[in-house]
């Protein structure tokens, strides 16, 4: 039996108590080393998602729970010591002088003692591959290694869940796959549910489940390959299908007998050159 | 652009003056600026000359950047020179030159301020060459730690500091794009009259303070998710710790400023 990590019950919330509510009534379960994408374009309220979890906002209606606890002005600190969270602008999560201040400061606010915290300075870089750059100042990195530097310092905190809300949206198409390469390594390594946040599509073929939002509403809940296979509806939400699914849709509509619904292009390779075997 | 004028003038090295405590190294450069107006007579500026000078040399920071420090401040020390030339009607006359007297007193005069602006800008300047902004920022929020107790937010004053050293490239990156981006659209910051060109400086700094703003605000929100809440419980990385060095050279400087006291009375 999967431990449940985060459950949503029947959350609504809005921004005041006149604006148009941003989420509707959704609930889900994310459960113990799971990857859950989720995804939706700009205002389907998946940010939202990310900042209740954090107890950044609260939910007006329903509740959030997380690790058994209720999320509330009283319990947030603990939950936030089990919801670690990289942001979109690399630059603007950036506290510490330095990479290892950086790395330092979510320890620091937990009074975790000096030698701890240099021993899991260097554990948490080395697993984002930064170990090289201890003493390296911010505007000397990259975005994609601020964002790495981001996501060892959540890692430092032994979080349960970490939260990517569009960490690559700002970064060059080589920082968001350093990014995404890093992200899987450390999933696979570590006991850690992942929720990572994004508009694109290409970024939720890794995912063991995903979530679709659309204004406000869970409108999917499914594994990457159902969601890919589902491209004029995606299309209507307005989301981009990525260019391996439209090939393979347009193949099959050649007349090549395409036998699974392609993630990347690595599978579509696969499966037409197996083609002539099979038929 | 030019990165490290931007984080101070700090020079990277391991000289002794580069691994004492910064707070040695305050305490000592607050103490000297007092008893530099101390001295009155030859053995005194001596002694602190030797004194600035030994720093100087031990730092072995490139006499380059020392004088790139200087530099700013050498027109001041001049002025002040010729000013006291003169001004100062004291001693023997030297020289008598059209409707000018130059007096000895004022030559006198005028190089003893000239030596104290110099000592006091060395000694400055190396503590900046030599310890890094953050270490300032820690001594400095150890060394007002007794305010605490009158409610005086120290942990927070030290905080912002950091933070604005730590944003202070950013934003000068962000300068730059934007001056870019506003002269590619016809904005002039460089020729015309100087009130046309500090009119050119708004369409900077209206962009420029926007994303300050908004970047203050994610910030927040980025540090509150990472568990900040305040001064309380806080442990820190980076340690403070008076070394053998430090007692040495704080009872070298007690001497000096013995040695000081002593040229004063008998000098």
């Amino acid at each position: 039996m999967r431990k449940k990590i985060i459950e949503f019950r029947n959350v609504s919330f809005r921004y005041g108590d006149e604006g148009p509510w941003v989420l509707k009534n959704c609930s889900f379960e994310i459960y113990d080393n799971e990857w859950v994408a989720i995804i939706g374009h700009n205002g389907s309220g998946k940010s939202t998602i990310a900042k209740l979890l954090n107890g950044l906002l609260f939910p007006q209606e329903g509740e959030i729970i997380i690790n058994g606890e209720v999320v509330n002005e009283e319990s947030i600190w603990n939950i936030r010591k089990d919801v670690g969270m990289v942001f979109q602008n690399p630059d603007n999560q950036f506290v510490g002088a330095t990479v290892q201040d950086d790395v330092a400061f979510g320890m620091e606010n937990r009074g975790v003692p000096r030698e701890e915290m240099q021993k899991r300075i260097v554990e948490t870089l080395a697993a984002v591959g930064m170990q090289d750059y201890r003493l390296t100042e911010p505007h000397r990195l990259s975005g994609g290694q601020k964002q790495r530097v981001a996501i060892a310092s959540v890692l430092a905190i032994a979080p349960k869940v970490l939260i990517l809300d569009e960490a690559t949206a700002m970064l060059d198409p080589s920082g968001r796959q350093e990014i995404m390469q890093t992200v899987a390594s450390i999933q696979g390594r570590e006991e850690l549910s992942l929720i990572t946040i994004t508009h694109d599509l290409q970024e939720v073929a890794q995912a063991d489940r995903v979530i679709v939002m659309n204004s406000g509403e869970i409108w999917k809940e499914q594994v990457p390959r159902e969601i890919f296979s589902q491209k004029e509806s995606l299309r209507e939400i307005g989301l981009d299908v990525p260019f391996v699914a439209i090939l393979a849709d347009e193949l099959k509509r050649a007349g090549v007998a395409i036998s699974i619904e392609p993630l990347n292009h690595e599978e579509l390779l696969e499966d037409l050159w197996t083609l002539h075997s099979r038929t | 652009m030019n990165n490290s004028l931007i984080i101070g003038q700090y020079v990277p090295g391991d000289s002794i003056v580069h691994k004492l405590d910064p707070r040695t190294k305050i305490t000592i450069i607050f103490f000297f600026v007092f008893i530099v107006f101390f001295a009155n007579n030859v053995a005194g500026y001596g002694l602190l000359t030797v004194f600035a000078l030994t720093c100087m040399f031990t730092s072995k920071v490139p006499i380059r950047f020392i004088i790139k420090g200087l530099t700013p401040v050498w027109f001041l020390i001049v002025f002040t020179f010729i000013l006291h030339l003169f001004v100062t009607k004291e001693g023997t006359v030297i020289l008598d030159f059209w409707v000018f007297e130059f007096y000895s007193g004022g030559v006198i005069q005028g190089f003893a301020i000239s030596i104290r602006f110099f000592l006091l800008i060395l000694v400055t300047s190396l503590l900046t060459l030599t310890t890094t902004p953050i270490e300032i920022t820690d001594a400095i929020e150890d060394m007002l730690h007794p305010l605490k107790r009158f409610k005086f937010p120290v942990h927070e004053l030290a905080l912002m500091m950091s933070i604005s050293l730590r944003f202070i490239p950013t934003l000068m990156q962000e300068t730059d794009k934007i001056s870019k981006a506003q002269a590619s659209r016809g904005v002039d910051f460089r020729t015309g009259p100087i009130k046309e060109r500090i009119k050119a400086i708004v369409p900077l700094l209206v962009p420029l303070f926007v994303s300050a703003f908004k970047r203050a605000e994610e910030l927040a929100m980025a540090m509150e998710a990472r568990g900040y809440q305040g001064g309380e419980g806080r442990s820190k990385l980076r340690e403070l710790k008076i070394e053998k060095r430090d007692v040495f050279v704080l009872i070298l400087f007690i001497l000096v400023v013995a040695g000081l006291v002593l040229a004063r009375i008998y000098g």
